[in-house]
């Protein structure tokens, strides 16, 4: 394992100026908004069909989307349009997108008027997740600021183009991270996600046109801008092009939120002394959760851990990267009890609009709840295959739904890895349990 | 459906489970493969509301489409390929029903929707046998009231969104909402806010579950041992279609029947539970007569011979012109006919009235051009000049709300203050109380061109003359102390406009079947007026009136004066809704011998000297006439309390006893001789009555092309949850989806043909054959009887006194939930009726120092009362509205119903 590093390109700032790079003293004073300046030389164009298109920039929330070409659908000719900033970071173990608002700030808003300035929009919405307190006042000051200065507001920078931004907070719903439960709950609807078609491209927010980007995405533009889109798709690997920013936690000696370029290990994410620096009490990796608690789980296999960090390469070993958090369990964690913890959390954020959601997360919470509590029964795991069949039809990654949106299937993730993986430990499990007769 | 005229409706071909169908564009699949017998179950799709796509039920497998989208959300597209069961599919199916059923209570044994049930029906036909669920279910309190009508039990409830989409998308009370998420999402209501919606019961009717019951029916009966008959609700004019149905002979459940040009399913709740009063205790079962003072049950005869003898003194004493009948808005068009017939051609009285001062002189609602209700939902405009319809007409409300919201009509609210459609409106045109003239006059310039310099009246005429069709105004009385000249002058006004039509608004069931069947002065049956028609009926009846007579205000104040030797009160209690009590309360005691037909001992009927006890709506046969002039049945599904006859049989049987023989055994004859003499009715036989699917709008040669003709149709889901077809109702109850067809269509799971969704019964009839067949009669007719009456504005003559400063000019109007005596005596919503209130501008009240809740006095020169004040910020400075309540004190002890305008005083108690 080579002794891998960080490459810091939206990191940098806050790295540079940890006391102070929230503020726009510190971003103007370390080239903040020169990617604006230069992207409003541009056409919008230019920007998405050329520079963005060019960087292979892909989404950041969790499905890893081309964002060129998810601007590329807004229909033509059709305004007003929306850009809505999706900033409610709900997934379990995942805390980068914070980082970036909380220390930031600017970076984001430089990425949204960019953003806006390529798809030709004038109002921008952030939806901050309500638990962001900080993140929240600082987001809001950075946008007074920015304003203030003229990054936001009318003609800035004398290009012409306007934007303001409005900042919304959430109330506590992971479902409101799913975009269209965002939209719904943007427009004061209870949160709750639409159904598809119509796309937001199409019919997003106030049924406009929308494009919906995660913070992350948008907090990598000016950069892309900066070095140009060309420059920035030779960091990577094949169609993972540049930086991806990862929250590693478990039991790793290092946790934290690591830039790490992509086409790297999970070894080297892992073990590498400058990241995770290995796992507790020189222990190993029994399992980990390679991209949030919506994916499928890999082991401490050579085969796992030698895994790239390439959305493509983990797609074909039935994983996602995510939402970039990884969690790392080392041989003493009992995985069905990890199981039913994951199923706990999607069951409570369950929305309850369809039918094998709402029921389906509740009953595999409720008995893997019994399988890790010594009360499992031999038929047990077959029977959540079964109803995370009901969810999930083929129990596949990419999952295929029943459902609305991907909340469901989400649940039925550890459901699969914990009978691929693990069966033979969860009988064993119950046997032992099991009072004789 | 009807296809837009001109070009043919482009198709697209779908093929669905092996078949190729040919469907409208953008129809959608659950809908396309239902119509062509292709039932895919469902719980949250209704077809009158958006889809969701919430239930996950309808899931299809769509070729090219990724994973299993659902039949309700997925519009048909040309090419498309469905499976709707296949292995694939059914495996989801049982998913989708095992989920719901986990948490389910299988307390079936005790639930209203036992027997009727789509959880039921729908896991026996498409779910898994048995569930795999050992855990605890999710438990709540058992049902909680959510308002004075419905309770929610939330275990039962399976979370379809059915009733909390109804209440917000077409009640537009939206006081219900999902409250929590995941397996505790709930349906709530808002804290200190109960779900006080006039449609609650609605959403009873279409829960799929027994998650929501109505405290009406909650626990009296089971589904299978109901009986059904196809109705018309008479609670107001509108002319709901309904399913009437009895246990043990006695009336337990009105549901709503989806009439296309009616009703869409949807009834109020006064009209879904206010039938209670057929069973009322206090009926009066059996005939009576005043002896010493005192009124006694007797025989039939007796009670008969002693009301002809009545009235053939009065007639031999002082002639027709001192008889008088008031009332029959509330019965039959039957009912009506045989009693025009009696006392304009045996009396040959032509005092006849059938409103009670509180509508619209017959004149205009039967001479001014009509609208129909599905009119709106393609005029230019609609413009109300009506009392709320939210409180008078609740489903003409929903229509209308409709109309302006889901289809882009314009909505021009003209009253004296906001009311329930206020919200929706385009423009607000307010008006001082009996001025409602020059606001239409105002408004009739602006349609027609002319700038009129009031902003909203000439933006909102811009927007109506940019658009086709015609306007539909909406005419009633917004306010009953008022003249209701102030309300012909304003249609006079309006009648001058470009394209315009009326829709009556005004609210007795019946009143406009009364009213085109001569229940009025100056008038005889068929919209005739009684010159034109008079040599008509005296060849056919033998007699006619021979001049013009009074109207219920006149006849009234002949009856206080002494002028009025005999009364016939049909049905009618004129102490309770005569606007002016006083007058009414002198009358009453003033008129010589009373006959009270009917069915309660109320203020009026409490002076008859003879009591003729009659059948009522649920007991009898007949047909209604709603207030777009469409004849629709009713039908009967108890036997008559005691020895109770329908009106029509009375009159018979009275006229007999002048020597004449109506020859009349039913009410199919009823109907055929109206067909055969009133030209409005003319072709409208018992024959025609009895096969038009959604009734025939009067006159039938002019609406030939709304007649739809259908022989007994069954669909495949004939559930009360769903909408229930006109004509599909079995007489042995509407219990449940059907199961043969739909077990027949899945069996293993396995790809079978289905039966078509709509399947006739009896005998098949050449439609257009029947239609020609009765166009033809009507169009004879026509040429050889009286010519029916258009209205011809006479010059306005009506003037409003000026107000002084210290008085408030009152508007007073009904309230859904009155004091009448159907409610009072339907314990079901008699509780919510409230005792009226003064409400006055928040400066008024001020001005005369009072705060909310004080009482006051409120003085006329009618009389006096002491009422609670409010403030109220949508009653405009210088106006005061009363609830106008039948019985105790209320706007009627203060109306002077031979003003213009009503102006109070009102005084502190100190």
């Amino acid at each position: 394992m080579a002794d891998v590093g960080e490459t810091r390109i939206i990191t940098r700032r806050m790295h540079e100026r940890p006391d102070d790079s929230w503020t726009i003293e510190a971003s103007l004073g370390s080239g903040g908004y020169d990617g604006l300046r230069k992207a409003l030389t541009m056409t919008g164009e230019q920007i998405g069909q050329e520079q963005v298109k060019a960087s292979g920039l892909r989404g950041r929330g969790g499905a890893g989307f081309p964002t060129a070409t998810k601007w590329s659908f807004l229909p033509k000719g059709v305004y007003p349009r929306y850009l809505v900033v999706n900033a409610d970071e709900g997934e379990p173990s995942t805390f980068k997108d914070r980082m970036l608002i909380e220390r930031d700030p600017h970076q984001l808003i430089e990425g949204i008027v960019i953003a806006a300035f390529a798809i030709g929009c004038n109002l921008a919405f952030v939806y901050v997740r309500g638990e962001f307190a900080l993140g929240y006042d600082r987001l809001r000051q950075a946008v007074d600021d920015a304003r203030a200065k003229g990054f936001l507001g009318t003609d800035i920078l004398g290009s012409g183009f306007d934007l303001d931004i409005v900042l919304h907070r959430g109330a506590g719903a992971y479902i409101c991270g799913e975009e269209t439960g965002l939209l719904e709950s943007l427009e004061g609807e209870r949160g709750m996600p639409r159904i598809r078609p119509p796309f937001p491209a199409i019919e997003g927010l106030y049924a406009k046109p929308t494009v919906v980007n995660n913070v992350e995405t948008l907090a990598t533009l000016p950069h892309i801008i900066l070095m140009g889109g060309e420059e920035y798709a030779k960091l990577g690997v094949g169609r993972s092009t540049g930086t991806r920013l990862f929250s590693l936690s478990g039991h790793v000696n290092r946790p934290g939120n690591y830039e790490v370029e992509l086409g790297n290990t999970f070894r080297d994410l892992i073990f590498s002394p400058q990241l995770g620096g290995g796992i507790r009490n020189g222990g190993s990796v029994k399992f980990f959760i390679p991209g949030g608690a919506s994916s499928q789980w890999l082991t401490g296999s050579d085969e796992h851990l030698d895994a790239p960090l390439d959305m493509d390469a983990v797609s074909a070993l039935g994983v996602m990267l995510g939402s970039g958090a990884v969690m790392v369990y080392d041989e003493t964690t009992s995985p069905a009890l990890v199981a039913w913890r994951l199923a706990k959390f999607f069951a409570h954020e369950s929305c309850g609009k369809c039918t094998p959601c709402r029921e389906g997360t509740g009953w595999l919470e409720k008995v893997l709840y019994r399988l890790s509590h010594g009360l499992g029964r031999p038929e047990d795991l077959d029977l959540l295959l079964d109803v995370g069949d009901n969810i999930s039809p083929g129990l596949n990654a990419p999952f295929s739904q029943t459902t609305i949106c991907p909340l469901g299937p989400s649940a039925v993730s550890a459901v699969v890895s914990l009978n691929k993986y693990f069966r033979d430990e969860v009988l064993a499990g119950i046997a032992a349990a099991e009072v004789p007769a | 459906m009807t296809t837009t005229e001109g070009t043919p409706p482009q198709t697209v071909t779908v093929t669905i489970d092996g078949r190729e169908i040919h469907a409208q564009p953008g129809a959608l699949v659950i809908k396309v493969a239902e119509d062509n017998g292709i039932y895919i179950p469902r719980f949250c799709w209704h077809e009158r509301m958006k889809p969701v796509g919430m239930c996950r039920m309808c899931l299809v497998q769509i070729e090219g489409a990724k994973g299993l989208p659902p039949a309700c959300t997925t519009p048909v597209t040309d090419g498309m390929v469905v499976e709707t069961r296949n292995p694939a599919v059914k495996k989801v199916q049982d998913g989708v029903l095992e989920f719901l059923l986990i948490n389910h209570p299988l307390d079936c044994p005790v639930c209203d929707r036992g027997g009727e049930c789509p959880l039921q029906d729908q896991t026996l036909a498409f779910g898994p046998g048995e569930s795999r669920f050992v855990e605890e279910k999710r438990h709540f309190e058992k049902p909680v009231p959510i308002s004075e009508l419905v309770l929610l039990d939330r275990e039962r409830c399976i979370q379809c969104g059915r009733c909390t989409r109804f209440a917000d998308e077409i009640a537009g009370d939206p006081l219900i909402d999902f409250g929590e998420r995941g397996g505790e999402m709930q349906v709530i209501t808002y804290p200190d806010e109960p779900f006080r919606s006039y449609f609650s019961g609605n959403t009873v009717q279409i829960c799929p579950v027994g998650a929501l019951t109505s405290k009406p029916y909650r626990f009296k009966a089971r589904p299978w041992d109901l009986a059904s008959v196809e109705t018309t609700c008479v609670n107001c004019a509108v002319g709901c279609r309904g399913a009437l149905q009895s246990s043990t002979n006695r009336l337990v459940r009105l549901l709503g029947v989806d009439s296309e040009p009616v009703n869409h399913g949807w009834l109020c709740d006064k009209g879904r539970y206010g039938f209670e009063y057929v069973h009322a205790p206090d009926r009066v079962r059996n005939p009576m007569v005043r002896k010493e003072g005192e009124l006694v049950e007797t025989s039939w005869p007796e009670a008969l011979d002693a009301a002809a003898d009545g009235l053939r003194r009065a007639l031999d004493l002082h002639g027709p012109e001192a008889v008088g009948v008031i009332g029959g808005a509330r019965g039959t068009n039957e009912d009506a006919y045989v009693w025009a017939r009696f006392a304009k051609g045996v009396l040959r009285t032509d005092n006849v009235d059938c409103q009670l001062g509180d509508g619209i002189p017959a004149d205009v609602i039967l001479g001014a051009p009509r609208a129909t209700i599905a009119d709106c939902d393609r005029a230019a405009a609609v413009i109300v000049l009506a009392p709320d319809l939210k409180e008078e007409l609740p489903v003409l409300f929903l229509r209308i709300k409709r109309a302006a919201v889901d289809l882009g009509v314009p909505l021009i609210d003209v009253a004296p203050r906001a009311h329930g459609l206020s919200r929706y409106a385009t423009a607000l045109v307010r008006h001082a109380p009996g001025e409602a003239a020059n606001a239409a006059r105002k408004l009739a310039n602006a349609l027609t061109g002319s700038v009129t310099g009031d902003k909203a009246i000439d933006e909102a005429a811009a927007v109506v003359r940019d658009r086709a069709g015609d306007v539909v105004v909406v005419l009633g009385r917004p306010s009953l102390a008022e003249s209701p000249q102030s309300i012909v002058d304003a249609a006079a006004a309006l009648l001058g406009a470009p394209n315009v039509r009326f829709l009556s608004a005004l609210r007795r069931g019946n009143v406009h079947g009364a009213l085109d069947l001569g229940l009025a002065p100056g008038f005889l049956p068929g919209r005739v007026a009684l010159d034109d028609g008079r040599d008509w009926f005296v060849s056919a009846w033998g007699g006619a009136p021979a001049r013009r007579g009074l109207d219920a205000l006149g006849m009234l104040d002949a009856a206080r004066s002494g002028r009025l030797h005999a009364l016939v009160l049909l049905g009618a209690d004129p102490v309770g809704d005569f606007p002016d009590r006083s007058l009414a309360r002198q009358a009453v005691a003033g008129a010589g011998f009373t006959i009270a037909v009917g069915s309660f001992l109320n203020d009026s009927t409490r002076h008859a000297d003879v009591f003729l006890p009659v059948s009522l709506w649920g007991e009898k046969l007949g047909t209604y006439t709603n207030l777009e002039g469409r004849v629709q049945r009713a039908g009967q599904k108890v036997s008559p309390e005691g020895t109770t006859m329908p009106d029509w049989r009375v009159a018979v049987e009275l006229a007999a006893r002048f020597d004449d023989d109506f020859d009349l055994e039913s009410a199919e004859e009823v109907q055929d001789e109206m067909a055969r003499l009133a030209a409005a009715h003319a072709g409208v036989d018992a024959s025609l009555i009895v096969r038009a699917r959604d009734g025939v709008v009067l006159p039938l040669a002019e609406h030939r092309d709304e007649l739809v003709l259908s022989p007994r149709r069954i669909p495949v889901t004939d559930a009360s949850w769903e909408p229930i077809i006109p004509g599909s109702i079995p007489d042995e109850g509407l219990t449940a989806t059907r199961l043969t067809d739909v077990l027949e269509a899945t069996g293993t799971g396995a790809t079978t043909t289905v039966k078509p969704a709509v399947e006739p019964v009896g005998d098949e009839i050449d439609e257009a054959a029947v239609v020609e067949q009765a166009v033809s009669d009507a169009q004879d007719l026509t040429a050889a009887a009286p010519d029916m009456y258009r209205w011809t504005p006479a010059p306005d003559g009506h003037a409003v006194p000026p107000r002084d400063a210290y008085a408030l000019r009152l508007v007073a109007a009904r309230k859904l939930y009155d004091k009448g005596d159907m409610v009072v005596r339907s314990p079901s919503i008699a509780a919510l009726a409230t005792a009226p209130i003064l409400l006055v501008n928040p400066a008024d009240r001020d001005r005369i120092g009072v705060r909310d809740g004080d009482d006051v006095r409120a003085t006329t020169n009618r009389g006096s009362l002491v009422l609670e004040l409010r403030g109220d910020a949508t009653t405009a400075a210088g106006l005061a509205f009363l609830a106008f309540t039948q019985s105790g004190p209320g706007p009627a002890d203060l109306i002077d119903a031979t003003a213009a305008v009503t102006d109070l005083r009102v005084e502190t108690l100190k």
